[in-house]
Order: C-alpha cells, then sequence, then structure tokens
C-alpha cells in the first residue's frame, strides 16, 4: 500500500481562549488580532520542511490541500507548496499529491488543469492530481460561489480538466458554467493519459456515486477516526461493486491522525494537548456553515434528516483519552500505532491509498519531526506490503513509482 | 371560500408552478419569501376584496424540488414568472411582494412595466448598503431563524412559519422544506442580495408603497428609503410592533394598508 504525510498548515499558536472569544476559525478569524505574518512565514518554512522530511524518512507521498480565511489550515494555493516539494524532491520515489486544487473556487477552472501539469513537468511525472469539490466554508462562504451550483460547476470543471489534459486537438468548452473558446493546455501533464485522479470527500453519497463512475481514488478526509466511518466506506465498497467494479483497495483513501512515541503514555504527555487543540480550536466553526441550504440536494438532505450520520459527540466536550481511545487520533506506542491502523483504518475500511496527519493543531516542529521519523521507521514498513502480497495494482499512483519499494535509511541522506 | 389550488407548466415543461388562488375582485399576484409559501391571515384578508394569486417559487412545491436546476439566474426567473402571467390570463395584475419576493416582484415590474398596476413592497430584499449590511438568515440554525423575522418570536406568526409539527415525519418534511426553500431561493441572492436591480428599478412605471417592519433585523427599514428613492413618489408605511414579516405579524393593519393603496 501507498502512505502519505498530510500537512493542513495549521495556526499553531492560538490563545487558550480563542474558542470562546471568536465565532469561528473559518471565515471570520481576525488576522490582525491573531496572527503575524513573519511567524506565518515561519509556518510554512517549518511545513515545507516537515513534509520533506518525510519524503526524505520513507513516507511515499506529500499532501497539501486548499483552503480559505481561517487559521485550521491555510495554504490558499497548495500548488505553491507542492511546487516547492516537487522541487526539493527531484529524483526521489515521492509522489506529490494535490488534495488539492478545489475546482468550482478556480475561475476558469483550467487554471488547475495548468498548474498541475505543470507540477507534473516539475517532479519528473510523479503527481497525483486530487480533485476536490471544496468545503462550503471555503466555496460558498469565502469565495462567494452560490451552494446550489457548487456541485454542477465541479462537475462540468472536472470534466473540461479531464478533457484538457487529454485532447490532441485546440477545443472549444460551451458549458453554463464556463465558456472557452480555444482550450489548449501548455504545458501538459507528462503522465498518460492524465495524472492520477483523487477526489476527496466527507462522506457525501453523491461524492461516492460520482468517483466511482469516473473510476477514480475515493479519499475519506475523516477527523473522527474509522470507527464511524465504517459505515460510510462499507456504503462505498456497496456502490462499488454494483457499478460493476472491482474491490480494489487502492480505490480507497482515508486520512488518520496519528501521534507516536516511545511508550503510549509518553505520546500521552507529549501529543494530549496538541491533539486537544486540534479538536477544540481548529474545528470550531458554527454546525450551519457545513451545510448552507443548497449545498445538498434535495434527496441527499432527506436521507440524512432521515438517517442522521448520528452525530457521536461534541468533540468539545472530549479530552485527550477519549480522542485516543475512539480512534479520532490513534496514538501511543508504534506497536499501539501499527496494530490499530492495521486493524481499524487499513483492513477495517479496505484502503490503499492512507494518509496520515502528522502534524497536529499546535504540534511544534521538533515533536513532528519525531513524529514523523518514528511512523516512517518503526511504522510504515510493518503496513507496506498489506494488499500488495494479493496481488492488487494501484492504478490510482504514479506509474513511475507504482513498484518502488520503500529505502528510507537511503533516502535519509539525499541532497 | 376555499383556496384553490393549479399547478401550470412553463419553461418548456422543465418547471411547473404551483399556484393558490382564493377571492373575487381585482387580480393580486403574491409573491412569498425564502421560507416558502403558507397561506396566511393576511391573504385571507386581501382574499375579501381581491383575487389573489401565490405562486410559489420554482423548486419549492412539493414532490418539483429540482425545477430549480432549470433557471440560472434572475432573468431566467424573471421570464418564468412572465410565462406563469401569460398562462394565468393575467396581462396587468397588482403586486405584492415580500422580502425575496419583493425583489422578484420589483424585477418583473421593472422587465414588464405595463404589467403591472400597482406595487407593494413588504421589508424587500434586492438593494444593498455597505452601512446596513444584510444578515446572512442562511447561515443561521433553524432556531435562530423564529428572533430574526419576527419582532415577537415566540408569537403565533413566529410559531406558525417556524415551528417543527410533532408528528416525526411531518417534522422531517418540515425541516428539509424549509432548508430546501431557502436554498431555491438563495441561488437567487447568494452571496450578497444584490443581483443588479438597482440597474432595473428604474422602468418600473406603478404607483409603488413601501411597508417595512420597524424593527426588522434582516432588512433595516433604512432599505425602505433606498427603495423610495430609486422609485420615485413611492410611499412608505412603518408598520410598528413587527419585525421582517409585518404583514403576519400584524395581518389587519397590513391588509388595510394594502388594501387603501390597492383601490386608491
Amino acid at each position: 500500500m501507498k502512505i502519505s504525510a498530510f500537512h493542513l498548515m495549521p495556526h499553531r499558536e492560538l490563545p487558550a481562549d480563542f474558542e470562546q472569544r471568536y465565532e469561528s476559525v473559518w471565515v471570520t478569524p481576525p488576522w490582525w488580532e491573531l496572527a503575524d505574518a513573519r511567524r506565518v512565514g515561519q509556518y510554512y518554512n517549518w511545513t515545507l520542511d516537515e513534509l520533506l522530511h518525510a519524503a526524505r524518512s520513507g513516507f511515499d507521498g506529500l499532501c497539501t490541500n486548499e483552503h480559505h480565511q481561517n487559521a485550521y489550515g491555510f495554504m490558499p494555493s497548495p500548488n505553491l507548496m507542492g511546487s516547492a516539494l516537487a522541487k526539493l524532491t527531484q529524483g526521489m520515489p515521492v509522489a506529490i499529491v494535490q488534495m488539492g486544487s478545489t475546482l468550482p473556487t478556480s475561475n476558469p477552472p483550467i487554471r488547475v488543469a495548468e498548474e498541475y501539469a505543470m507540477l507534473d513537468c516539475i517532479s519528473g511525472g510523479r503527481l497525483v492530481a486530487g480533485l476536490p469539490l471544496g468545503s462550503p466554508m471555503d466555496v460558498n462562504l469565502c469565495y462567494g460561489i452560490t451552494p446550489m451550483e457548487q456541485r454542477e460547476r465541479y462537475r462540468e470543471a472536472f470534466a473540461l480538466t479531464l478533457r484538457a489534459w487529454q485532447a490532441r486537438e485546440v477545443f472549444p468548452w460551451n458549458g453554463r458554467y464556463y465558456q472557452l473558446a480555444n482550450v489548449n493546455l501548455w504545458p501538459r501533464p507528462i503522465q498518460e493519459p492524465h495524472p492520477p485522479v483523487w477526489v476527496p470527500g466527507s462522506g457525501s453519497v453523491s461524492t461516492f456515486d460520482f468517483a466511482v463512475a469516473q473510476d477514480v481514488c475515493y479519499c475519506f478526509l475523516s477527523y473522527s477516526g474509522a470507527r464511524p466511518a465504517k459505515t460510510l466506506m462499507d456504503g462505498y465498497w456497496e456502490v462499488v461493486s454494483s457499478q460493476g467494479r472491482d474491490l480494489n483497495p487502492y480505490r480507497a483513501g482515508f486520512l488518520q491522525l496519528v501521534a507516536v512515541s516511545e511508550t503510549d503514555a509518553r505520546a500521552e504527555e507529549e501529543y494530549a494537548r496538541h491533539v486537544e487543540y486540534f479538536y477544540h480550536k481548529c474545528l470550531h466553526v458554527p454546525g450551519p456553515w457545513f451545510s448552507p441550504p443548497g449545498n445538498q440536494d434535495y434527496r441527499s438532505l432527506l436521507a440524512m434528516a432521515r438517517n442522521p450520520v448520528r452525530r457521536l459527540e461534541n468533540p468539545k466536550d472530549l479530552r485527550y483519552r477519549d480522542f485516543a481511545e475512539r480512534g479520532y487520533v490513534i496514538a501511543g506506542s508504534p506497536a499501539t500505532v501499527r496494530q490499530r491502523l492495521e486493524e481499524e483504518v487499513v483492513k477495517g475500511l479496505r484502503v490503499g491509498n492512507l494518509m496520515l496527519l502528522v502534524q497536529i493543531g499546535s504540534m511544534p516542529h521538533e515533536l513532528t519531526l519525531k513524529n514523523i521519523t518514528l511512523l516512517a521507521r518503526e511504522v510504515l514498513p510493518h503496513l507496506r506490503g498489506i494488499w500488495d502480497d494479493v496481488g492488487w495494482v494501484n492504478h490510482w499512483w504514479p506509474r513511475g513509482l507504482r513498484g518502488v519499494a520503500s529505502a528510507p535509511m537511503a533516502r535519509a541522506t539525499a541532497p | 371560500m376555499t383556496t384553490e389550488t393549479r399547478t401550470i407548466p412553463v419553461w418548456q415543461g422543465q418547471v411547473h408552478m404551483r399556484v393558490l388562488s382564493k377571492g373575487r375582485g381585482p387580480a393580486i399576484v403574491f409573491f412569498h419569501g425564502p421560507w416558502g409559501l403558507a397561506w396566511d391571515p393576511f391573504l385571507d384578508e386581501l382574499a375579501r376584496s381581491f383575487t389573489v394569486y401565490a405562486p410559489e417559487h420554482p423548486g419549492t412545491s412539493s414532490g418539483r424540488p429540482d425545477d430549480i436546476y432549470s433557471l440560472d439566474g434572475v432573468w431566467d426567473l424573471v421570464l418564468c414568472y412572465d410565462e406563469l402571467l401569460e398562462r394565468l390570463g393575467l396581462s396587468r395584475a397588482s403586486f405584492v411582494g415580500h422580502s425575496f419576493g419583493g425583489m422578484v416582484a420589483c424585477e418583473v415590474a421593472a422587465a414588464s412595466p405595463g404589467r403591472v398596476t400597482r406595487l407593494v413592497l413588504i421589508d424587500a430584499l434586492g438593494l444593498w448598503r455597505d452601512d446596513a449590511r444584510i444578515p446572512n438568515w442562511m447561515l443561521l440554525h433553524q432556531g435562530e431563524l423564529a428572533g430574526y423575522v419576527f419582532h415577537d418570536a415566540d408569537g403565533e406568526a413566529g410559531r406558525r412559519m417556524f415551528e417543527p409539527p410533532d408528528d416525526p415525519e411531518a417534522r422531517i418534511m418540515a425541516r428539509v422544506g424549509l432548508q430546501w426553500a431557502m436554498g431555491a431561493t438563495g441561488k437567487f441572492l447568494w452571496p450578497i442580495p444584490d443581483k443588479g436591480l438597482k440597474r432595473r428599478i428604474h422602468r418600473v412605471r406603478a404607483p409603488t408603497l413601501l411597508v417595512w417592519g420597524k424593527e426588522d433585523r434582516i432588512v433595516p427599514p433604512l432599505y425602505a428609503e433606498e427603495f423610495a428613492r430609486r422609485l420615485g413618489g413611492a410611499r412608505i408605511e412603518i408598520v410598528s410592533q413587527a419585525g421582517h414579516a409585518p404583514h403576519l405579524e400584524q395581518p389587519e393593519a397590513v391588509a388595510r394598508l394594502v388594501g387603501d393603496f390597492l383601490t386608491e
């Protein structure tokens, strides 16, 4: 299987009473009260260094993503980060996984196709093209896209992107939302017919259907671990088989928070406050902002109202031990983390493309490096062979990197 | 007298418009707000002296949620209403619009000035001032809505519009219906409810009455002046003990104001 390091690039030093003092971590947090540009420059550089460390330590891929106007994770352009990483990992067998640029907020959306093609060229064909729908906070609240149009715009832009990468002729696009008389991308990606596509989601059934119909990898970005994801992922695999696709585990990606230390007790000592910071501050958003009217279609609304995805608990009421015990974060000694990742996530959900959130909330740079080192050395080697022994091929990974075995020690000395 | 219901296909059959009507006398077309249409005491009052036609906004009619995807913007919506009025045989009528419906009534009046005899706008959306920002009700918890829409959040009108029914299935349908009504109307308002009416409003020729709730927390009474400034000669009536829906909180008083104006 393939295991990537995921980074949100959060604000790491929000005030202790942040969630009492401010309405939201997203859309409206006041920059001038909460942040400093020079310090934020340091965060960006730490983020790049941490991901580079992951590459050198033996992770298979590096994930960045797009969000706007927030302290939860503020890479408004993940491709700026991806570009630096593509250059810094030149010659390494590491995928640049953009999770990614948001089509409905890019106008015209071929901008994403162009930048991804650039990244594929710079990286020598190591791009994974994540094509997310975008969160309502980003797309509807920050970027002003009408909720009811978001999915329609996304689907149109998705079709345009795939065609723009592959078309041999200059073509006109006379769409409902986008009109371009001469589509003729420069550059085109190295990978043919196009870079592997991942579609991230947060459990919406219509996104499942779309991912399966398009034959791409569906990635569930969950912050509550594998247990509540089980029903959803089972639903995904049902859709996969009902549409006559094979049950290749690489059709599924999953994001899991992880925190490793020498022992379980030490992990609690080192990571507890950073995990609580993440759940209490970084996810501090008013509930209705997650589903503005029209963002979900009528059928999904009705399905959700009839069978609510049971909100198990309010994360603000939980503490580190609850998060760890319930699997929101898989934390502890290498043995604990190996075992839980394998049982709960990889096998439990049938996941081939695993993403690990290696920097959580306020986790400082040094501790993040330690987390990455221990994961790469003590955990990854035990998981990596899981699906390969059964012969599944990861069609959703850059072809040139599919067969590459990890050699972390060799890479540790790479430039 | 009972309320009649009929469904009229427009837009090449892609939009089925459900129209409630009642009463006898000159025709009034009532355009409802972002929370859907329910026949109410205000419409009953009007129906004593007028024939009231109250169409449901596309997408908000039971069983036809996806109709809304056939309309892309204000121009489509205005033409959709033009077709509807044609099919109803209403070459001329008075328009009464509340909130979002006020904006729609005004847009239709600007597009076809000859169709409208008199125009009444009740706490209408459609204009924007940076110094009086309109809060986005679509981002509130459903439980908070009554407090924004009504002066008396616990009053009868507020309960009628927003109180969840007891029956579990009815409760689900009400919650989903309310959310969808906000989505289907919000399609023409997001993210700022100013879609260019200010460039078109000068075309309105009908004498206009502006009725505003004194305590409107969504579109404050300042906007009545903004509309009046752009509609030369429009009269303003401020209704006390009322928020964003004065016709629901003070139905007799507002029906009297409207009735007197329409028969002047």
